[in-house]
């Protein structure tokens, strides 16, 4: 007897819903287990009072119960971490609606971490050689000013694919590192704030630099670009002949060649969609929660948005739902890292088990699994015999 | 410069592309049985920090070898089982792969940091080692010896065995080699685990050898340059070599440089290396019918068995 995935005669679409739900279970089960094996490990099994192994995993337990409290409940419970959430998913879902076109035409831009660098880069342009300019214009260039850095950052990888079919996997993660060393550079040395104390940070931003906020909170406009980017992005999958394009040079380039659809447009196309939205996501940063430019912006969101492309379907409104989910998990990381004593690093643990369990589960939208019986002799060779 | 100095850059340059050498011999394999591993990163992160651990609290280097060894490949397991059992995309796993290593490296390893690590002894071979100047290539760590031995290995393997035959039709036609009767999924699954192997070897060279330590992200992006090299390298493992040790005397290239205080900041000499592989992949990539005659042709593809 064995199991054996069997194609399904067609697309489960309960199944295309149910997977991020059933990899999130599947994530918590193994986040069980690391949190167990972690206090295990760390607890003196030997100490007389300690109960020896049973009572370190008992107590492995309850910290997993305090573990899933702090992670996924706490930051929910006061009004500023709610806003220090919506802080967090921002960026997040942007850089992940930018992400779905990639993935869905099947093109890999995985530098969106370098974009977002180059979009507060570029953003911080205005603010920092203008520091006096102030009004209603200020604002919306330094935001474009971010997408046009992020488009262009994005375009090398895009083209050096269509002219010389370099990977584009490779050399876009390869320009993340360069990019953050650049921004490094940068806040470090011709961009640092001659007041400063020798802090390596720009000028802070000031007056109408600085996205607004929203009645009273400190929740700033940017997060009403999730919700335009998100329609609108929809819209382009949804009802425009490129969105269709995009689908289906994705799914079947062989049949896009066909009706004469251009890969090499869409590859362009789709890099600079992302990498726009990195650039924004970027720039909103500069102008918003951090305020100036400093030698890292972002603590790794256009990786997490990798991870919320997919587990939202490569979907604009499922990635907004995946975005908090995530988000979610940078505040439950420092909540973790206070209650616990766990690294930080348990953030990207959490995510990279979330993304694996998710890719897992896909593949019961188009396989179902069967168990097979050993094989019966069939009655007619019996007889022929 | 006097002999002596040119040694000691010649053996910088060597114990650099040590690492880099392990990955890309490992991944090339995998990726001529026809899989794009892209979590060479992340199991070597993992390796690195296994390595380091077990050396350390056995105090014995060789066995934090092969902690190295075994990680890298449960590490490797865990990529095989959703890209070839489960059939997801192989892309995608591998960064998941990366992200989860990473993180997870972190999580062990933050006992570690700060803590000495044992270095590895070097191996003098006698009577050889008193040449000049090449007498340096007899005087190595024995995990150098072993990255060259895997790599002449491994060409031997691909290209003289029957068992490298079976591997590359599997890589290059995975129906064809399923229709001559052949296991498709095991002969890859093997393959994701040497590669698996290889990577947590490259990690125990960094944190046993290379700097005997452990910091959060030791591996810093070596596992993608690993990645970049088997496609400079044609998958064919001679020319791996060649991009190593080309891209050791990158990296300390701007080491020198930046000990010597040449007027160009540091954060520039920092990103040669990475500016070093994307110049370089586009070159190769150029050249399409050079690429076009090694590239494993079924790489990425999954395969479901038709039953």
């Amino acid at each position: 007897m064995r199991v054996e995935l069997v194609r399904r005669g067609e697309r489960s679409a309960a199944m295309a819903y149910l997977s991020p739900l059933l990899a999130l279970l599947l994530t918590l089960i193994g986040g069980a287990l690391i949190v167990i094996v972690w206090r295990v490990v760390a607890m003196d099994t030997s100490a007389p009072d300690s109960g020896g192994l049973f009572g370190a995993i008992q107590q492995g337990f309850a910290d997993y119960g305090r573990f899933l409290y702090v992670f996924f409940i706490e930051p929910l419970t006061a009004m500023w971490s709610i806003e220090d959430l919506i802080a967090k998913a921002t960026p997040i879902i942007l850089v992940a609606i930018g992400l779905s076109f990639c993935f869905l035409s099947n093109t890999w831009n995985i530098g969106a971490e370098g974009q977002i660098a180059v979009g507060a880069i570029t953003g911080s342009f205005l603010p920092i050689f203008f520091p006096e300019w102030q009004g209603p214009f200020i604002l919306p260039a330094m935001l474009i000013l971010g997408m046009l850095g992020g488009m262009a950052y994005a375009s090398i990888p895009a083209l050096l694919k269509i002219r010389f079919g370099t990977n584009e996997i490779l050399t876009s993660l390869m320009l993340v590192y360069v990019a953050q060393l650049f921004l490094d550079w940068l806040a470090r040395g011709p961009w640092r704030n001659p007041e400063g104390h020798n802090f390596p940070d720009s000028r802070p931003f000031d007056g109408d630099q600085l996205l607004p906020t929203l009645f009273g909170t400190n929740i700033r406009i940017s997060v009403l670009f999730v919700f335009v980017a998100a329609f609108a992005a929809w819209f382009l999958m949804r009802w425009t002949k490129t969105g269709f394009q995009i689908r289906v040079l994705g799914q079947a380039p062989r049949a896009g060649a066909f009706a004469g659809f251009s890969q090499k447009r869409m590859v362009l196309l789709t890099f600079l969609i992302s990498g726009a939205l990195a650039g924004l996501a970027g720039a909103s940063e500069i102008a918003g929660p951090v305020g100036q430019l400093r030698t890292t912006v972002s603590p790794g969101y256009g990786f997490t948005a990798i991870i919320v492309a997919f587990l939202g379907r490569l979907n604009p409104i499922g990635a907004i739902f995946a975005g908090f989910l995530l988000a979610l998990s940078y505040l439950g990381g420092e909540g973790a890292q206070i209650a616990l004593g766990m690294s930080d690093q348990t953030t990207r643990v959490f995510q990279g088990m979330l993304l694996f369990f998710v890719l897992a589960c896909d593949s019961f939208i188009f396989y179902r699994l069967q168990i097979v019986r050993r094989p019966v002799v069939p009655q007619t060779q019996a007889v022929a015999s | 410069m006097t002999a002596l100095m040119l040694e000691g850059i010649l053996l910088t340059i060597i114990t650099a592309a040590t690492p880099l050498l392990f990955a890309s011999i490992g991944e090339l394999v995998t990726e001529r049985s026809g899989v794009l591993n892209l979590g060479v990163e992340g199991m070597m992160a993992m390796g690195a920090v296994i390595g380091f651990a077990v050396a350390h609290t056995t105090g014995n280097v060789a066995l934090g070898v092969v902690g190295a060894i075994l990680a890298g490949m449960a590490m490797a397991a865990l990529f095989g089982v959703v890209t070839l059992i489960f059939v997801a995309n192989q892309v995608a796993s591998g960064l998941a792969l990366t992200l989860f290593g990473l993180g997870l490296s972190g999580l062990i390893g933050d006992a570690f940091v700060g803590v000495p690590g044992a270095g590895l002894a070097r191996v003098s071979i006698p009577v050889l080692s008193d040449l000049p100047v090449i007498g340096l290539l007899f005087r190595l760590d024995p995990l150098t010896y072993l990255a060259i031995a895997i790599t002449i290995g491994v060409s031997w393997f691909l290209f003289r065995m029957r068992g490298g035959l079976i591997l590359r039709a599997v890589g290059d036609s995975h129906t064809s080699a399923h229709a001559l009767g052949y296991s498709v999924i095991r002969v890859r699954f093997m393959a994701v685990l040497f590669g698996g192997a290889c990577s947590g070897l490259a990690g125990a060279y960094l944190s046993l050898v290379y700097t005997p330590q452990w910091t959060q992200a030791m591996t810093a992006g070596r596992g993608w340059i690993a990645l970049a090299l088997v496609v400079f390298g044609t998958w064919l493992p001679r020319r791996v070599l060649v991009g190593a040790l080309l891209f050791g005397g990158v990296s300390i290239l701007q080491l020198h440089a930046q000990a010597l205080g040449v007027g160009v900041p540091s954060q520039f000499l920092s990103a040669l290396p990475y500016l070093t592989t994307i110049v370089v992949l586009v070159i190769i990539s150029r050249n399409r019918a050079l690429v076009r005659a090694n590239t494993p042709a079924a790489l990425g593809q999954s395969f479901v068995p038709d039953r």
